[in-house]
């Protein structure tokens, strides 16, 4: 009797296995009726979003036979996607360093679309309007600034009545590009900031006397400063614009107070990128759009970049037609894309980036061979 | 003893005849099945060590007793004291908080409440473990720490602040938080299993302790408690394993700090354990020293666990079998 049971089970597990072993293999064979073309990315939390609505719109609207995944891992996770070449493409929102760079040779750049940081704080009486400079945001984070009537901030903001209040700094415990993009910022308003803590998705947080807090993602800060007064901490435009966060206006180079918006965002790529990009296959680590000459620019505006290599028959499992639709995609992706990008609260990408992306797109190659991006 | 595995062996396990009946076929999908939780875990352990081997050859023994934390590039140390004595005190603080009340919860449930209430609110106890920790963080996030704050941690701050694990501003979102947080989580576990423990104490030994004219307390004290004392340890260790474990709510609530700063000096200060580190980084993670690290840390938190369930493993058989008597 369980002999019986035994040999029954047995056979069931077998069965599972093997009928899980053909359908997967059935599953994976390209149906011949509708030939599909499948393609991978993964990379950056930060445009996924905007991503998203881009592959979505393509998928179904644009080119139907074209799936495109695209998995938010993180940058780094992206990256090292790309290193060991498991992905048609990957997003980042920091440029390739010089060793990620030895590591996925003839990879190119193609910005895709802008990130900017807005601090938002929480100062009970003081609704909106406050005004900060780089420097002093870059002492209060380190902790030099403590306290809110200090004399730097209340010089800046003369008309407001502020608190004698310890601050306290909200940071995201996450690594992430709104971070990288942030101390990017600080370490170039603030030389001892550089010097004592520097640039990077996640750094050594300096103690602020008032109290220091890591949050996790853009909720999380959002709903940390919210729910502590006197606090201040850093969001990603996007995110404070779909939220009506109170953010404060940002002293740039030309002397201006700048609310952080939309078009002042684009008018930072705008003019920071007039000053002369690098093409798409040079190293991009030295690319800052943080405090663009505009007098109406937003000062801490940075690109996040899609990396594909730029001669395609490297990537496992590429062919002819993958290839075809991959630059495509891209080409799509800095064009019809970019009109979705103000719905989702992200800047679009001016002309003069494009025509470097589009230079990009075309030098982009499959055994040699040009691609047609129409 | 001769442990290898030989003719005889093989004989004993296949009932003397080492052909492929069903009975044998079945026996060999089941060590299978059991050898799959060694490979496992074996497969898990090489892995996180040779992925740590970076960051252990360039800080060496200051990779586990080093405070200090830098992922920007070209400035890296990596220490991860400041994270295991953070998982330890917020587990701690879980156990202080979450084991009286299961306990409370079990024997209300076993010894006293009347019938209509055992089996629904037994039913609602479970049906805590059943919620997801992100939804535990989340609520923890936006409603629970607040009213830590306001009427735990501001009150005491008020009153014995000049006490060192009371110092600090709070905020709500710091190692206090995270623990009490924690406990909430472990109390279903631990209640739930405690309440089977007690459940299953002989009525035998409640009468005899009653006929001898001991009160309800004296009763549960000195025999329910101690009778089941092996099983109920163990629900607290399986609490504790979610505890040292758990990383959403904790990442939510802790607060983050990190480097000399997460020490965890106060409970009224932001901190990290090493669940929540590994979480809060490890995605966004580049460089080889970096993710070393964060894999380096991983191993400890391996390794911490297994300490915790063998040391378990060893009080239940040495410790209790020996003084408990009534044991087993």
């Amino acid at each position: 009797m369980n002999t019986k049971y035994a040999v029954v089970i047995a056979i069931v597990a077998i069965a599972i296995i093997i009928g899980s072993v053909a359908a997967y293999v059935y599953l994976s064979q390209p149906s011949a009726s509708a030939p599909s073309i499948t393609l991978n990315g993964a990379g950056a939390t930060f445009p996924y979003p905007l991503l998203n609505s881009i592959i979505t719109k393509y998928s179904t609207n644009v080119k139907p036979n074209v799936k495109i995944n695209y998995q938010s891992i993180g940058s780094g996770g992206g990256i090292s996607d790309l290193k060991t070449k498991t992905v048609d493409f990957a997003a980042s929102d920091a440029p390739l360093s010089a060793s990620d760079a030895a590591g996925a040779p003839n990879a190119v750049h193609i910005p895709q679309t802008i990130g900017a940081v807005t601090l938002a704080y929480n100062l009970p009486g003081v609704s909106s309007g406050l005004h900060l400079t780089g420097k002093v945001i870059a002492d209060i984070f380190q902790g030099s600034i403590t306290m809110w009537n200090d004399p730097a901030i209340q010089s800046l903001n003369s008309n407001v009545t502020l608190p004698s209040k310890a601050i306290v700094t909200v940071h995201r415990s996450d690594g992430s590009g709104t971070t990288f993009i942030f101390t990017g910022y600080l370490s170039a308003s603030s030389s001892s900031w550089n010097s004592s803590v520097g640039q990077g998705k996640s750094v050594a947080w300096p103690n602020a006397p008032g109290g220091t807090i890591g949050s996790n993602g853009n909720t999380g800060v959002a709903s940390t400063v919210n729910g502590t007064q006197c606090s201040i901490g850093y969001v990603e435009l996007a995110y404070a614009l779909q939220n009506g966060m109170t953010v404060a206006a940002i002293q740039n180079p030309a002397g201006n107070w700048i609310q952080p918006s939309l078009q002042s965002t684009e008018l930072a790529v705008q003019s920071g990128a007039s000053t002369g990009l690098p093409s798409g296959d040079a190293s991009w680590v030295n690319v800052s759009l943080l405090n663009a000459p505009d007098a109406n620019a937003y000062p801490i505006v940075s690109f996040t970049y899609l990396l594909v290599y730029k001669e395609l028959n490297v990537v496992s499992g590429m062919n002819q037609n993958k290839a075809t639709a991959l630059v495509q995609f891209l080409w799509y992706v800095v064009h019809d894309g970019q009109d979705l990008a103000p719905a989702q609260a992200y800047a679009q990408l001016p002309s003069n980036v494009v025509q470097i992306d589009e230079a990009t797109i075309r030098s982009i190659t499959y055994n040699g061979q040009q691609l047609p991006t129409t | 003893m001769d442990y290898a595995l030989t003719q005889s062996h093989l004989q004993k396990f296949f009932s003397n005849k080492i052909k492929l009946t069903g009975d044998n076929l079945f026996k060999i999908i089941a060590a299978a099945v059991a050898a799959s939780a060694i490979v496992i875990l074996l497969i898990t352990g090489y892995t996180l060590t040779t992925g740590s081997v970076p960051v252990l050859q360039r800080f060496g023994s200051n990779f586990f007793f080093g405070t200090a934390w830098n992922p920007v590039e070209g400035r890296e140390v990596y220490g991860a004291l400041p994270y295991v004595l953070g998982t330890l005190v917020t587990s701690g603080i879980a156990l202080l908080i979450g084991v009286p009340l299961s306990l409370g919860i079990a024997i209300f449930l076993v010894e006293m409440a009347p019938r209509v209430l055992r089996v629904p609110i037994g039913y609602l106890v479970e049906l805590l473990a059943a919620v997801p920790s992100v939804i535990y963080g989340l609520w923890g996030l936006f409603i629970f720490r607040f009213w830590i704050l306001n009427y735990v941690e501001i009150p005491i701050s008020n009153t014995l602040g000049w006490i060192p694990i009371f110092s600090g501003t709070p905020f709500g979102l710091d190692i206090f938080s995270a623990g009490t947080i924690l406990a909430i989580m472990i109390i279903p576990t631990v209640a739930s299993v405690s309440k089977e423990v007690i459940n299953a104490v002989p009525n035998s030994i409640r009468e005899g302790a009653y006929s001898i004219g001991a009160t309800k307390w004296e009763v549960i004290r000195n025999w329910v408690l101690s009778y089941g004392r092996s099983g109920i340890f163990g629900a607290v260790i399986l609490g504790l394993g979610r505890a040292v474990g758990e990383t959403m709510a904790v990442s939510m609530l802790i607060g983050n700090a990190t480097g000399p700063a997460a020490m965890p000096t106060s409970l009224f200060k932001p901190g990290q354990t090493m669940a929540s580190l590994i979480a809060n980084g490890f995605l966004e993670a580049t460089g080889t020293l970096q993710v070393a690290a964060y894999i380096g840390v991983g191993l400890i938190l391996l390794l911490l666990s297994l300490l915790i369930n063998v040391g378990a493993h060893v009080m239940v058989t040495r410790v209790l079998k020996v003084k408990g008597g009534a044991i087993e």
